[in-house]
């Protein structure tokens, strides 16, 4: 388990007797790679069996035929591409829609959190910590309760509009729910926190003295966050986007709560055709699609940042 | 500042810092980040006062209304009173426990390799990671229903996972796992390496230098992932929802329930899952505040 490090061996002094523990470099080398593998194993297993087994199943059930739609159709592996061009056919509108609402909601997001986050990481003073867990707090509330306190205040006779409705200032049958502008703001509440927090974490990060350094040279304020506090925040934006983007395009939560048969989004879809419809096959193309897109935005980013970093931004 | 002549460069070097105008633009910031606070709070506000409503008698079962009527506190003496959400209560926390215990053990070790080792694999686990975390639910849950499916119908070894309490179990720990990674990771790569060699170099072996000096310091990171993947679990409704069979758990029963209008025992029940959540945040601040300083 805990060998010294491999840096070490350069900085032992000739002559000296090494202690025991530190006897025997190269077969330390060696066992300590075992080691490695050996305390990898269990969580890789489970990673593999719980996460690319899975979405190999369904990029395999996306290809089968199922003889019956119901539950007792055994679906049979044929190459049937078919699957992909129907879910396109009848449910490109809905993609679209997925992806127009969670660029929407991204983008506000990180409009709202931005300055947020860059008033409490510059100017927090020692208060910082604790005004970001305010920010945080209340979502230790459970995402279904939140989501349904928001169908609830934005109600046809809500917290909202049932007081604007008895003064008048509202007609009576004017309603947000069921609407894109409910959706959108119902994800935009939700997923505000993986917004706030990497990009908080890259905005703590920057060096003051830096933007010393460039009103030193005469920048003005607004120049120096556009020349120095931005470009180091980059890669805090990129993370809030691929944290909030492609969760926003897979919701269910909001779009059934707070939405209707017009705002339906994909995830909608996917689940409905899974546990409705039982359309297997179908149902797997219209996943693997969505996890197509997604991979595609995860590995450009991953080009970007590197692996290590992206993960480092999701915690 | 592009006007400056030299004579302000000489006298007055430091003036662009120094003299902050005192405009009244400097309050927005400020009032935006109190305004923010203000509106990611109000729902929770609404979910806290809501359990104190009093509801009038409909015959039927109680379902919250908008109209608010100060207050009892009927609600939650009787929080107990709506048997299927104790029983999904029950169930949550019955996932909730064990898949965090278990995802922590595992998750663990994962995150103590790669921050401490250099090894083939090592970017593909670090990337097969960052997908577990970036995929969406949605796919990850339609996935693992597939594979309890595909399991179901083909049976290899005569082992088979029915939809309920196991599949949920084991798909939240499949989802914990790189949570628990991630959080140990960032913790073993922050750590000093020198103090390992230094307690080698004092003839610990490498055993007892892990645990006396390596352990006590991951520690911290141990049960942040713990807490992470237990707050998860509670948390998880779309995962869920696909495996769960018939079997409820607390945001599932919610999710079905509301749409009859949901009882006031959901406020009661989310006021009280709240405020445990804040008090073991506020008390690991309170505890890593006290660490730091103490260092």
């Amino acid at each position: 388990m805990g060998q010294a490090p491999p840096d070490v061996k350069g900085h032992i002094p000739q002559g000296v007797e090494l202690p025991p523990a530190r006897q025997g470099q190269r077969a330390l080398e060696r066992r300590r790679r075992l080691a490695a593998y050996l305390q990898l194993a269990p969580g890789g297993l489970y990673m593999v069996i719980g996460f690319i087994v899975p979405l190999a199943i369904i990029v395999y059930t996306s290809l089968s035929t199922s003889g019956l739609f119901s539950t007792g159709g055994k679906s049979v592996f044929s190459w049937e591409w078919s699957n992909y061009s129907t879910a396109l056919d009848q449910y490109h509108d809905v993609y679209i829609r997925s992806i127009v609402y969670a660029a929407i909601a991204t983008s506000l997001c990180i409009g709202l959190a931005y300055p947020m986050a860059y008033w409490i990481a510059f100017y927090g003073g020692q208060w910082k910590s604790t005004l970001f867990m305010l920010i945080l707090v209340p979502f230790f509330v459970s995402f279904v309760i939140r989501t349904v306190q928001w169908n609830f205040i934005l109600g046809t006779n809500g917290l909202i509009f049932g007081p604007l409705k008895s003064l008048g200032l509202v007609s009576q049958d004017f309603t947000v729910l069921r609407t894109p502008f409910a959706v959108i703001a119902g994800i935009t509440y939700n997923f505000m926190p993986f917004a706030a927090l990497p990009l908080y974490v890259s905005l703590e990060r920057i060096d003051r003295r830096l933007v010393e350094a460039a009103k030193d040279l005469y920048a003005s304020k607004a120049m120096a966050f556009r020349k120095v506090v931005l470009p180091l925040s980059f890669p805090g934006i990129f993370a809030a986007i691929i944290l909030t983007f492609v969760p926003m395009t897979g919701d269910y939560v909001n779009a059934v709560v707070l939405g209707g048969p017009k705002t339906t989004m994909i995830g909608v879809i996917i689940q409905d055709a899974f546990l409705v419809r039982h359309e297997y096959p179908v149902a797997a193309a219209l996943s693997v699609i969505l996890m197509a897109g997604m991979l595609v935005i995860a590995l450009l980013y991953a080009r970007a940042l590197g692996t290590e970093d992206a993960a480092l931004a999701a915690a | 500042m592009s006007t400056a002549t030299l004579e302000d460069v000489v006298t007055l070097p430091e003036a662009p810092i120094r003299t902050p105008r005192k405009r009244w633009t400097r309050f927005i910031l400020p009032v935006f980040t109190i305004a923010m606070i203000v509106y990611l709070a109000f729902p929770v506000l609404v979910m806290i006062v809501y359990s104190f409503n009093i509801i009038p008698p409909t015959g039927e079962s109680e379902r919250q209304t908008t109209d608010f009527h100060c207050c009892t506190i009927v609600h939650w003496q009787e929080i107990f009173k709506v048997q299927e959400l104790n029983h999904a209560l029950l169930i949550s926390v019955a996932v909730a426990l064990p898949s965090a215990l278990i995802a922590t053990a595992i998750g663990t070790f994962v995150g103590l390799v790669l921050g401490r080792y250099r090894f083939r694999g090592r970017a593909m686990t670090n990337f097969v990671i960052f997908l577990a975390i970036a995929v969406p639910e949605i796919v990850l849950g339609s996935s693992l229903l597939a594979l309890f499916v595909q399991i179901g119908s083909s049976k290899p070894l005569g082992l088979y996972v029915p939809l309920g309490y196991w599949s949920i179990l084991l798909s939240h720990i499949a989802f914990s796992i790189a949570f628990v990674a991630i959080t140990v990771r960032a913790r073993v790569q922050g750590l000093d390496t020198s103090l390992e060699s230094a307690a080698q170099d004092l003839f610990a072996n490498p055993r007892v230098a892990f645990f006396r000096v390596t352990f006590p310091l991951i520690l911290p990171g141990i049960v942040a992932g713990f807490l992470l993947a237990l707050v998860l679990s509670l948390d998880d409704f779309v995962i869920t929802n696909f495996v769960n069979g018939s079997t409820n758990t607390f945001p599932t029963w919610v999710f079905g329930a509301t749409r009859l209008g949901e009882p006031p025992q959901v406020n009661v029940w989310g006021t009280v899952l709240f405020t445990v959540g804040v008090a073991v945040a506020v008390l690991q601040l309170v505890r890593s505040r006290r660490t730091r300083a103490e260092s």
